[in-house]
């Protein structure tokens, strides 16, 4: 063992690599050891060198318009592959029973009916759109990517923290730190056999293409951005450029009579399938936002004609409220008649008077997390805030219960990660990408382990000073 | 290809020519400042500001007073520094439209030009022009080595070959009238790499007639006038201008066109007798070709020029408001600029 690990600690959270100090897992211990022979020096001119390749790529994300790197921790991630098998089957269940949920929802609500689920769950969520009835024919798919965020308890469990239907971003990032890894620790893929990441912008081009309109011919699809100031503009950029398609913004697309269009130096192209980076709200300004001038006017006509898909479809934001979310395994006991594969921490139905009651009680040991929030925002962490923010908390609570849920605190498992004084335990969590083509749901055997760069912080959100990992999904027979 | 993008492209080619030539043209003025030119280095220098398009500096006309506008100043819209952040900005909103090496070299000169310039500051503005031209250079080479001869290309390749012209007029006549008429016309060869063609072309050293012959009409060497003409007008051919039974049909063509015969066919000595008169009509034909084009673009996209102009400044902020601005950043009325401007004059052949 080398001198990066020699002050490594463990705590009482679930550490990834070490089961006790200088006892590595079994699955690490040749990561472990190559890692061991690099001198804290090595480490950190190789990081250096990393983190100016992405500056000169402009791999960034910006943050209130400037942009920002995306620190790359070098040590990587690694999930075992019976770990794996255990986190792809449940995505999969879960993007099935969520596409069943939508399709639903947005339908006949048997659901509701059934009083599996109360219909007025789903209609107060702020991401609940009118306008998504009637779009898309019955049985394709509304979740062409989900990026659902997992964490590990404890225990050595897998829990799913929140769902992201719309647009969730993440996933250039996952590819591009495969990338510079191997560029910069070339040494330690050698003793290990890591599924690859990179077939991605193919698998959602594929599946793009498989939900345009039927009209002959091959498809033209285009993604969509707000723009150069988006926070993952640079991730629109990657996924254009490696699809091969078009990145378009607002103002390069044009509805007549129910078709989409793109302005080019040849004038007019038909677009079949917008894969748009652009919320709902801002996405066509005669359904939503009437001021937004990063959509396109017409589009949702277009859509509900059948002559353009829309990808992620309009209106999935409503599974990714945190109240509807509760319900999630209840969805996969009605939709699919199966037991979910992964848990969720357990979590408060404040609308309920009694759950708020309990909740109000013991507000210092839970985490308070708005329904309609993403990026860690407008989270409270109980056992950290001062009594008089919880006071508030309290009264924001019962004025609002609808808007906010309560959940138990989840100690976040660790990964050494590189800090100031050496290797030291960080918090991580997990965020799997999923395609749906219609056919089958595709897992990429990797995804985005975001890492808290604060000791002992929670929130691993890029937005809240957090970094990432390569994750290594291990092959199943070791080399 | 998105007109918005092409518009992108454009600029994304015309800046980094422009920041690569601004450091050509200031080389020389310094260098005819430092080397003792009989002519008053404020005359040099005050013509030399007015050829860039640019007001005197307020603390007066001295060799870094000009270098700070010019080089260094991010405040000044014409300065070196302003163009390759120009040019990178430009190229972040066609990044997935230009190679990923391309983009690389823009972004990582753009990051590299501060300690450039902390350096230049203490140790001379060559160290700084020098960078700005082989990164200028290896921008150009990525883009004829790692890009597909496609929309995107062309019109990189327009943008830049535009700029070129517009550029090396500025040139010329930065030297014609910096030194009276009888400048030092090797370093103005030199500053276009073209001293050692020159020789080759010419065995003898350069007088006032053959290095302006050279520059501005010689077919073989790629940075004279008549070879980015003639790049301009082929690359607006292929954009897809066809020509029709009798001429070009395309008005961007026809400016280009009539231009590039126009130095084909003059007699230097024709050229000679108004110098300042024939380089300023051919800075009124790039913007005359480059109003036109982008007019019939945006008809043929089905949007007025104006509306996607007005949004795609909103984007980029003020670095590509328009199509083709004065180098002082001054700019046209918007209703003029989107408006295609009357062909420029061709000057009277003489009999």
């Amino acid at each position: 063992m080398g001198d990066l690990f020699e002050s490594y600690g463990v705590g009482v959270a679930w550490d990834e690599m070490f089961v006790a100090p200088g006892l590595p897992r079994e699955a690490s211990r040749l990561l472990a050891d190559s890692l061991g022979t690099v001198s804290g020096a090595d480490l950190e001119r190789r990081c250096e060198e990393g983190a100016r390749s992405f500056r000169d790529r402009g791999i960034t994300f910006a943050l209130s318009g400037e942009e920002r790197p995306f620190p790359l921790d070098p040590v990587p991630r690694i999930v075992r592959a019976p770990d794996w098998a255990v986190i792809e089957s449940g995505v999969v269940q879960r993007v099935r029973a969520l596409e069943a949920f939508l399709e639903d929802a947005y339908g006949v609500g048997q659901i509701f009916e059934d009083r599996v689920m109360p219909k007025s769950v789903a209609v107060t969520s702020r991401h609940f759109q009118r306008t998504a009835w009637g779009i898309g024919s019955p049985g394709s798919p509304r979740v062409h990517v989900s990026g659902i965020d997992l964490v590990r308890a404890p225990d050595g469990r897998f829990l799913v923290l929140e769902d992201n239907l719309r647009t969730p971003s993440g996933v250039s990032f996952a590819i591009e730190n495969r990338r510079l890894m191997a560029r910069t620790f070339p040494e330690l893929f050698h003793s290990h056999r890591v599924l690859p990441v990179a077939d991605y912008p193919e698998k959602l081009l594929n599946a793009l293409k498989a939900s345009a309109p039927k009209r002959g011919g091959d498809p033209t699809v285009v993604v969509l951005t707000p723009g150069v100031y988006n926070s993952a503009y640079s991730e629109h950029v990657f996924l254009a450029r490696q699809m091969g398609v078009e990145l378009v913004q607002g103002e390069d697309l044009t509805c007549r009579s129910n078709v989409v269009w793109m302005r080019t130096t040849r004038g007019e192209r038909r677009v079949d399938v917008v894969y748009r980076r652009v919320d709902d709200e801002y996405l066509d300004p005669l359904h939503f936002r009437p001021n937004s001038v990063v959509g396109c006017p017409g589009i949702v006509n277009a859509a509900r004609a059948g002559n353009v898909t829309i990808a992620n479809a309009i209106g999935n934001g409503v599974a990714d409220d945190k109240l509807v979310y509760t319900y999630v395994a209840d969805m996969i006991r009605y939709y699919l008649g199966e037991q979910p594969l992964l848990g969720m921490p357990s979590t408060y139905r404040l609308t309920e008077p009694d759950q708020l009651t309990e909740a109000l009680g013991r507000m210092d040991a839970l985490v308070f997390k708005p329904v309609d929030g993403s990026g860690g925002k407008g989270l409270v962490f109980g056992p950290h805030a001062p009594e008089s923010e919880l006071d508030e908390l309290a009264r924001r609570l019962r004025a609002d219960p609808r808007g906010w849920v309560a959940q138990e605190v989840v100690q976040l498992s660790c990964v050494p990660s590189r800090t100031s004084r050496g290797l030291a335990p960080r918090h991580v969590d997990l965020r799997p990408f999923a395609v749906n083509d219609g056919e089958r749901i595709w897992v990429m055997p990797g995804g985005l382990t975001r890492v808290a760069l604060e000791e002992g912080s929670l929130l691993v959100n890029s937005s809240q000073g957090g970094g990432s990992k390569d994750t290594w999904v291990l092959a199943d027979d070791p080399c | 290809m998105l007109t918005r993008m092409a518009e992108s492209l454009f600029w994304v080619g015309r800046y980094t020519e422009r920041a690569d030539d601004t450091a050509r043209i200031l080389d020389v003025a310094l260098h005819n400042v430092l080397e003792g030119s009989p002519v008053d280095p404020t005359v040099i220098l005050g013509d030399l500001c007015q050829t860039m398009g640019m007001r005197t500096p307020p603390e007066g006309l001295s060799p870094s007073s000009v270098t700070e506008a010019l080089a260094y100043d991010p405040a000044q819209p014409s300065s070196i520094v302003s163009s390759v952040r120009s040019a990178r900005e430009a190229a972040k909103g066609v990044r997935q439209a230009i190679s990923a090496e391309l983009w690389e070299c823009l972004n990582a000169t753009h990051f590299g030009m501060e300690p450039k310039v902390s350096a230049a500051r203490s140790m001379g503005p060559h160290l700084l022009f020098r960078y700005v031209k082989e990164r200028a250079a290896m921008a150009a080479g990525l883009a004829d080595s790692t890009m597909s001869r496609d929309g995107s290309w062309h019109f990189l390749v327009l943008g830049r070959s535009l700029e070129r012209v517009d550029m090396t007029a500025r040139l010329l006549l930065s030297s014609y009238r910096g030194t009276g008429g009888s400048p030092d016309w090797a370093t103005t060869l030199r500053c276009c790499s073209a001293h050692e063609a020159y020789l080759k072309a010419y065995q003898r050293p350069p007088q006032a007639r053959s290095a302006v012959e050279f520059l501005l009409s010689d077919r073989r060497f790629p940075r004279s006038v008549f070879h980015a003409l003639s790049s301009a007008e082929s690359t607006v051919s292929s954009i897809g201008s066809p020509k029709g039974p009798a001429g070009a049909r395309d008005p961007a063509l026809r400016i280009l066109g009539r231009m590039r015969a126009w130095l084909e066919f003059s007699d230097v000595d024709e050229l000679m007798e108004d110098l300042p008169g024939a380089l300023g009509s051919l800075q009124e034909a790039c913007a005359g070709a480059s109003d036109s084009l982008w007019a019939k673009l945006y008809r043929a996209s089905g949007v007025s020029a104006g509306a996607v102009q007005g949004s795609a400044a909103a984007a980029v902020g003020s670095s590509r408001a328009m199509h083709w601005e004065r180098i002082d950043g001054g700019r046209p009325d918007a209703d003029v600029v989107h408006q295609p401007q009357s062909e420029p004059e061709i000057p009277e052949m003489s009999s």
